[in-house]
């Protein structure tokens, strides 16, 4: 599998990180390289075998559905780069 | 008595209760290490208010016989644990201001502990790193120096500021992380100890996450027993994270006896390295050796996947981190990029995320994009869960066969310049993790002990991986081979 630019474009606008159009042909390569380190993997015979969901056999504990916390809207708020009236505020989301 | 900064804290805990010395001197003579140290730039966040009300706080509780063994120690905290009111960026642009209206579980319980807190320590940005040389920090610098020459190295990474504190005695001992051996790779470089506990010991929660299924905190320290006393009052069951072990925590101090007559210790062959450097190889069968003398049982054994590890952990943590490092969006917390007319969300975004990751990052979370994207995730990440179930097994049938711990080199070499690795392909600076990586996939504990220094007077470190959950046999084992390598050596003073 070898990565080209227009791929690597894909995957950084998934990503949602800007990259400029001089920067992915360097992109592309490096994508490449860890790429063909990783193929390696396909040497293994994996028939059969389960994908780990969790390392530690261990079954989710569960708890009681109820409110345990709440009213701090000024704590919430209190690190975003903007915040108006209680609420975050970003740029126009729609048309 | 030594200068107080250079106490273990062992030794401070019990200066302390016999009254020698107090809290607050203890800590005055760290904050004076530290002021003097900028070259090293271990400490990013420095917090002497904070350090001297709690040191004062501790000495009262220590006069009132209320003193829980880590009460009125100074140490650093690791940047990448959220602390209440106090910068805590991970080393990120990102996160640049971000001050938590919270306190992460670990460092609240060292707090409660008594624990004092000098500062945050310097780090690899989101811990994704080998040389603590992707910092927005700039670069941590280990007190080491080869001999003979005033080349800045590195003091390992990711945990690289905790590891250059230590070993500098900034502190008496630091928090740290390990994702793929980022407490014991440093460790290793700086001739201190650092356990990685198993998966689960240590609550996640308040610590930023890189990759959850790999990370846990742990202690660095400048002992076994130091390692044995931090680790018990960093662990335990916690409610707020939800693969956190509801399991009785041991006193793990109190299992250093130093005895391991009869204990099985496995040698794996797939460890051998084409290309290991001779001192490695001398280092490791000297370690082997030790142990075979204090009574334990060398036995060769197999671990079929080991190659298999690394390839398999950067498609999995890139994963991870693409997934944990969504949340990074310039809306709830950080830094936000400055946008033009005319830009809607999603080029905020954009923007946002490429001027606050530094380029390791965003090369992490988009091959992690990447192998999750549509048409990709089974070739890639499920067959990289698959595997890690393999990696596990490895490990399972070897402890089925009744090894108790397993000897390794912790890394493959000592450590090297900064800016030596700067023209390499990031392949070559994932190497590091090599000896150490199968252990965070397969969630067991793992600890790094100084055992040696090299031709140009560095040190080098041996791992030991135990069974889960078994802690503290592993340390008593570490305690075992510490006591047999008597490694002494200190950095020379240039800072």
């Amino acid at each position: 599998m070898s990565i080209d630019q227009s791929t690597a474009a894909k995957v950084a606008k998934l990503a949602r990180i800007k990259v400029e159009e001089d920067a992915l042909p360097a992109l592309a390569d490096e994508f490449n390289t860890i790429l063909g380190f990783i193929e390696q993997l396909n040497e293994v015979d994996v028939e059969g075998v389960e994908p780990m969901t969790s390392v530690t056999p261990q079954r989710l504990k569960r708890r009681v559905d109820e409110v345990t916390d709440g009213n701090q809207q000024d704590k919430i708020l209190a690190n975003a780069p903007d915040a108006r009236e209680g609420f975050f505020a970003v740029p126009k989301v729609v048309e | 008595m030594t200068e107080l900064n250079k106490l273990t804290l062992s030794d401070a805990r019990d200066a302390l209760r016999k009254g020698d010395t107090t809290s607050v001197e203890l800590t005055e003579a760290c904050l004076k290490a530290i002021d003097a140290a900028d070259a090293l730039n271990a400490f990013v966040h420095k917090t002497p208010e904070i350090a001297l009300e709690r040191a004062k706080a501790a000495d009262a509780r220590i006069q009132a016989g209320d003193a829980p063994a880590m009460c009125g120690l100074p140490i650093g905290i690791k940047d990448l644990f959220c602390t209440k009111g106090v910068d805590s960026q991970a080393a990120s642009g990102i996160l640049e201001g971000f001050k938590p209206e919270y306190e992460s579980t670990v460092s609240q319980q060292l707090q409660d502990s008594g624990a004092v807190m000098l500062g945050k320590l310097n780090m690899d940005e989101f811990a994704m790193g080998s040389s603590n040389e992707t910092s927005v920090y700039g670069n941590a610098v280990s007190p080491w120096r080869r001999e003979g020459d005033d080349a800045p190295l590195t003091p390992g990474g990711s945990s690289g500021g905790s590891a250059a504190a230590v070993a500098a005695d900034l502190c008496l001992a630091a928090t740290g992380t390990d994702t793929g051996g980022s407490i014991r790779q440093p460790a290793a470089f700086t001739g201190i100890t650092g356990i990685k506990p198993t998966y689960g010991r240590c609550s996640r929660w308040g610590v930023v996450a890189f990759a959850s299924s790999l990370d846990q905190a742990g202690p660095m320290t400048k002992s076994v027993r130091d390692a044995a006393m931090m680790l018990e009052a960093m662990c335990g069951h916690d409610p707020k994270d939800s693969t956190s072990a509801d399991l009785a925590v041991p006193n793990f101090e109190a299992m250093l006896t130093g005895d391991i007559k009869g204990k099985k210790i496995g040698i794996p062959r797939e460890y051998r390295m084409d290309g290991m450097p001779a001192e490695i190889e001398k280092l490791w069968s000297e370690g082997a050796e030790m142990l075979r003398a204090a009574g334990a049982e060398i036995v060769d054994i197999s671990l079929p996947h080991t190659k298999y590890a690394l390839p398999a952990y950067y498609v999995i943590a890139p994963a991870e981190a693409s997934s944990n490092l969504a949340r990074y969006d310039g809306v709830r917390y950080g830094q936000r990029a400055t946008v033009e007319a005319g830009d809607g969300i999603t080029e905020m975004y954009e923007k946002t995320r490429a001027a606050g990751f530094g380029h390791e990052v965003q090369r992490r979370v988009m091959v992690g994009t990447y192998v999750l994207s549509a048409g990709f995730y089974d070739a890639y990440y499920n067959r990289a869960r698959k595997v890690r179930t393999l990696i596990k097994k490895d490990f399972e049938d070897v402890f089925a066969q009744g090894i108790d711990a397993i000897l390794t080199p912790a890394t493959p070499s000592a450590a090297f310049g900064l800016g030596e690795m700067t023209d390499a392909d990031p392949v070559q600076m994932y190497l590091n993790d090599v000896f150490t990586v199968t252990v965070n996939l397969a969630g067991l504990p793992g600890v790094s002990v100084p055992t040696g220094l090299d031709s140009k007077g560095l040190p080098l470190g041996l791992q030991l991986i135990g069974r889960p959950w078994e802690e503290g046999d592993l340390l008593n084992t570490a305690y075992a081979l510490e006591s047999a390598a008597g490694f002494v050596a200190k950095p020379g003073q240039w800072w």
